[in-house]
C-alpha cells in the first residue's frame, strides 16, 4: 500500500479503514482523485524531504522514529524471540545468560514436536478445515448477500436483522448445545464435525451485503435488458466487480478458521482429527518443564508463521476486513 | 418481468409504454405480476440464502433457545438424566462466591484490556499519523499480532513470563527486581493475561484510531497552530473531541471483544483458570472442565448473551446519536 492512499479516502462517520473494495479504484477513468504515478512519486519524495529537512529532523527522529521504534520492539521482539528460541538446544534454553541468537542452531525442537504430536496429520487437518470451511463460508456469504440485496422478497430486512443479531452471538454461547447436536449426529472426532457448526456466516454476509448495496445500478441494467437471470448477474457481474471485497472476506475467514481453537478443542479428542492449535495445547500439557520451552516455541512457530506470511502479503485486505464496523 | 430491483413507482414499466390500457386494468395486471414475481422470488431467495439461513438457525439460534432450557436443569454433561431446578443456576451465578468472583475477574480483565489497548493504540496512532516515511510498514507490523493464533501467542508469552528462565525475569533481574510469581498467584495471572491480550489487540485499536485521526480536517489543526495552540492543547481541544465517535466505537467493540475473544490465551496460559475465570472461560470450565456442570454453564452463557445484547443495544440507541459526528 503506498503511503499516499491513506489520505485519499477520508472516512467520514464511521471509523473504518479506507475500503479497498471501492469499485472506483478498479476503474481509473472514473476516479477523479486518482493521482498519476509521477505525481504520487513526487508526493512521496516531498514527504521524504519534509521529514528530513533540517527544520524537522529533530522532530521526526524524537517524536516520530523513536516511539515507532519502541512500539516495533514491543511487537516484534516476542516473535523474534520465539523464532530464535525454537532453534536453540536445551542447554541454551535453560541457561541463566541467554543470548538472542542460538549459538548452536538445531532442528531438534521441531523433531520433538513431530514425535509428540503427529505433525503432518495435524497440519493437514488444519489445512483441510481451513480451506473447506472458508470456501463454503465465502460461497454462502456471496449468495446470501446477493439475495438480500437483489432479490426482492417481503421481509428480507427482518432476515437481515436476524443475521445481524447472529453476528453478535459469541461461539462460547452456542458451544454446549452445538456439542450436543454434533455428538448426536455422530460428528465427534471428525473433520466435518469441526467444520459444520461454523458454516453459517454472518460476518461475510454482512460485509458483502454492504458492498453489493454500494454497486451502481447501471451495472445490472444492461443485463436486465438482455433478460439475464440472477445466476448470470451474480457470477458474471456482481462477483467480478467485487473481487477486492470477496478477497477481504475470504482472508478474514481463513485467518479465523486457522486460529479457531475453542470448538475444535471441544469436539476432538483423538490425534487423528485434531487441528494444530488443539494439538499445541496438548503439547503444552505434556511438555511442562523449563527445558521444554524450545519445543513449545517450535510449535508456536508452526501455527504463527503461516498466518504471518499471509498477512505480510495481503495485509491491506485483512486490515480492511477486520476493522470494518463490527456492528452496524 | 424479472427486474425486481427498481422500485415499482420510480418509472413506468415497459409494458405500460407499449399499449395504453385503462388504469384499473393496469393496476390489476401489475398486482398479478407482482404476486407471480413474489413467489418466484421467494424460491430464488431461498435457493440463494436458504442454506446459510438454515445453518444460522441450527447452530446459532437453536443453541440460544436450548441454552435457556438447559439453564433450568441440574445436569451433568454426559449424564442421561437431569433434574429441573428452575432459576437456581442463575441465583447461584449471581450470589455464590465463585459466581461473584467471575464477575470481579471479568470486570478487571475487561477494564484492563480495554483501557490498556485503547490508550496504547491511541499513542501509536498519534505517532503513525505523522507524515514520515516507513509508517505504513510500521502500521502493518503493529497490526500483525491481531491476526495470529491466540494459542501460539500464549505459548510465546508463557516462555517470556516464566519466573525462572523467561526473558522478562532476565530483564527484571538486570534492574535488581525479582520476577513476580506468574502462573502461581491468581492476581499476577490476571495481570499477565491482560498484558498478553493488550499486546495482541493494540494494533487493532491503533489502526482504527489512525483512520479516525486522518478524517480530522487539516485546516482546523493549521488554524489552531496559527493561533499558537501547542501540541497538547491541539490534542485536547480539537483532536480528542473530533475523535469521540472513534473512541465510542472502539470502547464498545473492545468491551465485546475482550469479553468473547480471549479464550485461547486464558486456556493455554492458565489451563484451569487460577484467578483468570472470566465469564467465557467459566462457561467452558463449568461444562467441559472438571465439574461437568452443563446446566450451570448454560445459565452463564444465557447471561453473557443478554449482557452483550444490552451493550450492543445501548451502542445503537444511545451512543450513535449523542456522539459528535462531524
Amino acid at each position: 500500500m503506498s503511503s499516499s492512499t491513506d489520505n485519499r479516502y477520508p472516512t467520514r462517520s464511521r471509523p473504518v479503514e479506507p475500503k479497498p473494495e471501492s469499485h472506483t479504484r478498479t476503474n481509473p477513468t472514473v476516479d477523479p482523485e486518482k493521482k498519476s504515478r509521477d505525481q504520487r512519486k513526487q508526493l512521496r519524495r516531498g514527504t521524504w524531504r519534509d521529514a528530513f529537512s533540517r527544520r524537522n529532523l529533530a522532530d521526526t527522529l524524537l517524536t516520530g522514529y523513536l516511539p515507532i521504534l519502541i512500539a516495533l520492539l514491543i511487537i516484534v521482539l516476542p516473535l523474534a524471540w520465539m523464532i530464535s528460541s525454537s532453534f536453540k538446544p536445551v542447554n541454551e534454553i535453560v541457561t541463566l545468560e541467554p543470548s538472542f541468537l542460538p549459538n548452536d542452531p538445531t532442528l531438534s525442537n521441531y523433531e520433538t514436536v513431530d514425535r509428540r504430536i503427529p505433525l503432518l496429520q495435524v497440519f493437514q487437518n488444519s489445512v483441510i478445515v481451513t480451506t473447506v470451511g472458508s470456501t463454503i463460508k465465502v460461497l454462502l456469504a456471496i449468495t446470501t448477500a446477493y439475495a438480500l440485496v437483489f432479490i426482492r422478497v417481503p421481509g428480507a430486512n427482518i432476515i437481515f436483522l436476524g443475521i445481524l443479531v447472529a453476528l453478535m452471538v459469541p461461539p462460547e454461547v452456542s458451544m454446549l448445545p452445538n456439542f450436543m447436536t454434533i455428538e448426536a449426529l455422530g460428528g465427534r472426532d471428525t473433520l466435518w464435525g469441526i467444520i459444520l457448526p461454523g458454516l453459517g456466516t454472518a460476518f461475510g454476509t454482512f460485509l458483502l451485503r454492504q458492498h453489493f448495496k454500494s454497486l451502481p445500478k447501471e451495472l445490472f441494467e444492461a443485463a436486465d435488458l438482455d433478460g439475464a437471470g440472477h445466476f448470470r448477474k451474480l457470477f458474471q457481474i456482481a462477483v467480478p466487480v467485487s473481487m477486492p471485497a470477496i478477497a477481504t472476506v475470504t482472508l478474514v475467514t481463513v485467518v479465523n478458521e486457522w486460529n479457531s481453537f475453542l470448538w475444535p478443542l471441544i469436539i476432538t479428542d483423538t490425534r487423528e482429527t485434531m487441528t494444530l492449535p488443539v494439538a499445541l495445547n496438548q503439547l503444552r500439557s505434556v511438555e511442562d518443564d523449563v527445558a521444554s520451552y524450545g519445543i513449545l516455541m517450535a510449535g508456536a512457530v508452526l501455527v504463527i508463521v503461516p498466518m504471518l506470511i499471509i498477512f505480510a502479503c495481503l495485509q491491506r485486505y485483512i486490515v480492511a476486513g477486520l476493522t470494518q464496523g463490527a456492528v452496524k | 418481468m424479472t427486474t425486481v430491483e427498481s422500485p415499482p413507482d420510480s418509472a413506468p414499466s415497459e409494458s405500460a409504454q407499449r399499449s395504453t390500457p385503462t388504469e384499473a386494468e393496469l393496476a390489476a395486471a401489475r398486482k398479478r405480476a407482482r404476486r407471480r414475481a413474489s413467489s418466484k422470488n421467494w424460491a430464488l431467495f431461498l435457493l440463494f440464502a436458504g442454506p446459510n439461513i438454515l445453518l444460522i438457525l441450527a447452530f446459532i439460534y437453536y443453541p440460544l433457545i436450548s441454552n435457556m432450557y438447559y439453564s433450568t436443569l441440574d445436569w451433568r454433561l454426559g449424564s442421561p438424566t437431569a433434574d429441573p431446578v428452575g432459576m437456581s443456576n442463575y441465583i447461584r451465578f449471581f450470589t455464590s462466591p465463585s459466581g461473584l468472583e467471575v464477575w470481579r475477574v471479568t470486570a478487571i480483565f475487561t477494564a484492563g484490556a480495554v483501557i490498556g489497548s485503547m490508550v496504547l493504540g491511541l499513542l501509536i496512532a498519534l505517532v503513525l499519523n505523522k507524515k514520515i516515511p516507513g509508517r505504513t510498514a510500521a502500521r502493518t507490523a503493529v497490526f500483525s499480532p491481531y491476526v495470529l493464533s491466540g494459542v501460539g501467542v500464549a505459548l510465546v508469552w508463557m516462555f517470556i513470563f516464566d519466573p525462572q528462565r523467561g526473558a522478562l525475569a532476565h530483564i527484571l533481574a538486570a534492574f535488581g527486581i525479582d520476577s513476580p510469581a506468574w502462573f502461581l498467584d491468581g492476581d499476577w495471572n490476571l495481570v499477565m493475561v491482560i498484558i498478553v491480550y493488550v499486546w495482541k489487540n493494540l494494533g487493532y485499536c491503533a489502526v482504527v484510531f489512525l483512520a479516525g485521526l486522518q478524517s480530522i480536517p487539516k485546516d482546523l489543526l493549521e488554524a489552531a497552530t496559527i493561533d499558537r495552540a501547542g501540541a497538547v492543547r491541539r490534542f485536547f481541544s480539537i483532536v480528542l473531541p473530533l475523535l469521540t465517535p472513534t473512541v465510542f466505537f472502539l470502547l464498545v467493540t473492545n468491551i465485546i471483544f475482550s469479553m468473547t475473544n480471549a479464550f485461547d490465551i486464558l486456556r493455554v496460559m492458565t489451563p484451569s483458570g487460577n484467578g483468570t475465570n472470566t465469564i467465557i472461560f467459566e462457561i467452558y470450565l463449568q461444562a467441559f472442565g472438571q465439574y461437568n456442570r452443563a446446566g450451570y454453564s448454560a445459565a452463564i452463557a444465557v447471561v453473557l448473551f443478554f449482557t452483550l445484547f444490552i451493550i450492543t443495544a445501548v451502542q445503537l440507541r444511545f451512543v450513535e446519536r449523542k456522539v459528535h459526528y462531524q
